[in-house]
């Protein structure tokens, strides 16, 4: 048999991983490339704003898979290479060495790139960005010596970055534009109780209040100044202002995009053989109440379980992905784990004490349960998932009385099905 | 260099040398073991990294924490008396030989 052109998956990291070992797994016996533009094998990226910044982890250890795994698995690896052009017409992409790779499919998890700041001062020295390896050893290497930090940005990253550069003893500003933190991911009272947290904990947190300027000395960043005319004071800047989906190579071919490379629940684009997951893919979510049809999340799960997808899709052996969505964060000793896909309206259930720092906040959508968030309390997010993925009806006092065992909940399945 | 056995799914045995102070998880990711996801990198938020230890070392490993051991009782295959995560299972060189059991899922 003549060989037929390769998988060619553009994205070295979870989404493009993911997807050339699961198509292993499931028997795709084609060649595979991996399309990747760092240089750095590929990385685990958790760790970039958590233990990278506080010392626990090294990076050494951060590699997403053993030295031998690509070779054993017949899987190329061409790093350090950008693809700068697609023609989907004839399935063939271009890389910034001038090199042709045809393919029989085509992947696109090309990720997400940093929000650019554009403010004056943004080249000031100090203020850093956090996305790549790359990045996070200029950030963990200014950790060391910074005095005084300022994280513009209160989402995810810049709330795990705050908490790392406290735990070493900065004093840590966190600016955020909107009132509350993480407003788009979390309710009124989970915002609040992540707010306290971190003020609790020495960080001071101005929200509602935009940045108008960096002001700098001799070159280097010495102040943020915000839209009310103060200046806080500081040595170091990291930014944590969101990121915006490496969806240039899709458009360039005439692919669909919007927020994303819109893809069905297979991971099909709107041109034939080409594939998106991970950051830059808005995937089909499967139908449900007050759910949206599509969504584009950045998470290592949505990468992980779209990526085995389209393994599926591409093996025969097709699989769409109806995964729960989960995403977890470590902020000081707190760990974050959320399920689901919470929508305003939601009735919000709290079983456990804030106070105490372990405890859940459940969402119910016309009593389904349909989101949880939880501290602290691994467990019950494991449940949570399980028990949204099975569309669990629940009772709010159920779900507030600690003493109610919520494995209850668990619809029982045909003994078939059990098995 | 201490070694781990793991033993897989089919039954076969795959055997790592560790490096001391590294968790039996990231030995099992360096040593390309099948059947230990470790999604969450090894931060115990994730249950996908469950093994089951050797009888013979339960009671040689320091006790499961709070944290882990909640996690436990979410594990995706049966939770046994040698259930474990594997990335709170640091080596050591008095761990030698440490066999533990790849379960049937971890998802």
């Amino acid at each position: 048999m003549a060989n037929a052109p390769p998988l060619v998956i553009v994205g070295a990291s979870y989404a493009g991983v993911q997807l050339a070992a699961s198509a292993r797994e499931l028997g795709f016996a084609e060649r595979i490339v991996i399309v990747g533009d760092e240089v750095h094998a590929p990385y685990q990226r958790p760790p970039l704003s958590k233990g990278l910044l506080n010392g626990k982890t090294s990076v050494d250890q951060l590699q997403l898979r053993g030295p031998g795994f690509f070779e054993q698995n017949r899987i190329e690896l061409r790093l350090g290479r950008r693809a700068e052009s697609l023609d989907a017409g004839a399935r063939s992409l271009r890389l910034d060495d001038g090199a042709a790779l045809d393919y029989g499919w085509l992947a696109l998890a090309t990720g997400a790139r940093c929000r650019p700041f554009t403010l004056p001062g943004a080249q000031l020295d100090g203020v850093l960005k956090l996305r790549t390896l790359d990045d996070a050893l200029r950030v963990a290497h200014a950790a060391e010596r910074t005095q005084r930090a300022c994280v513009i940005g209160g989402g995810f990253i810049g709330l795990e970055v705050a908490a790392a550069l406290r735990s070493r003893g900065a004093a840590v500003s966190v600016i955020e534009a909107q009132p509350h933190l993480l407003a788009r991911a979390l309710p009124p009272a989970m915002s609040a109780y992540v707010a306290n947290a971190h003020r609790r904990r020495g960080v001071a947190l101005l929200t509602g209040r935009g940045v108008r300027a960096l002001q700098g000395d001799r070159g280097r960043v010495a102040a943020v100044e915000l839209d009310d005319g103060r200046r806080i004071d500081c040595d170091l800047v990291v930014l944590g202002i969101g990121v915006l989906p490496n969806d240039g190579l899709a458009r360039q071919a005439g692919i669909a995009v919007d927020n994303g490379i819109v893809v069905d629940m297979l991971g099909r684009s709107s041109a034939p053989r080409v594939l998106a997951a991970g950051d830059v893919a808005s995937m089909a979510l499967p139908p449900a109440p007050g759910a949206p049809a599509r969504l584009r999340l950045e998470s290592i799960q949505s990468a992980n379980d779209g990526a085995k997808a389209l393994a599926s899709l591409i093996a025969g052996r097709e699989q769409p992905c109806t995964a729960v969505p989960w995403f977890w964060s470590d902020q000081f000793e707190l760990k974050f784990q959320m399920a689901g896909l919470a929508a305003p309206g939601d009735e919000l259930v709290l079983r456990g004490d804030m106070d105490s720092d372990r405890f859940s906040v459940f969402h119910l959508r016309q009593g389904t349960l349909v989101a949880a968030q939880s501290v602290n309390r691994p467990a019950e997010h494991m449940l949570s998932r399980k028990l949204i993925g099975a569309r669990a009806r629940a009772g709010a006092s159920q779900l507030a009385d600690d003493s109610f065992d919520l494995k209850s909940l668990v619809p029982k399945m045909p003994e078939a099905l059990a098995a | 260099m201490p070694t781990i056995h793991y033993i897989l799914k089919d039954g076969s045995r795959r055997s790592v040398d560790a490096k001391a102070g590294s968790s039996v998880m990231e030995n099992a990711i360096n040593g390309n073991v099948r059947g230990i996801d470790a999604e969450c990198g090894g931060s115990c938020a994730c249950a996908t990294c469950h093994v089951y230890v050797d009888d013979a070392f339960i009671d040689r490993l320091p006790s499961a924490d709070e944290m882990e051991g909640e996690l436990l009782d979410a594990v995706a295959a049966e939770r046994l008396p040698g259930s474990r995560l594997s990335c709170q299972l640091t080596m050591t060189a008095e761990l030698d030989g440490l066999t533990v059991r790849v379960p049937e899922t971890q998802s």
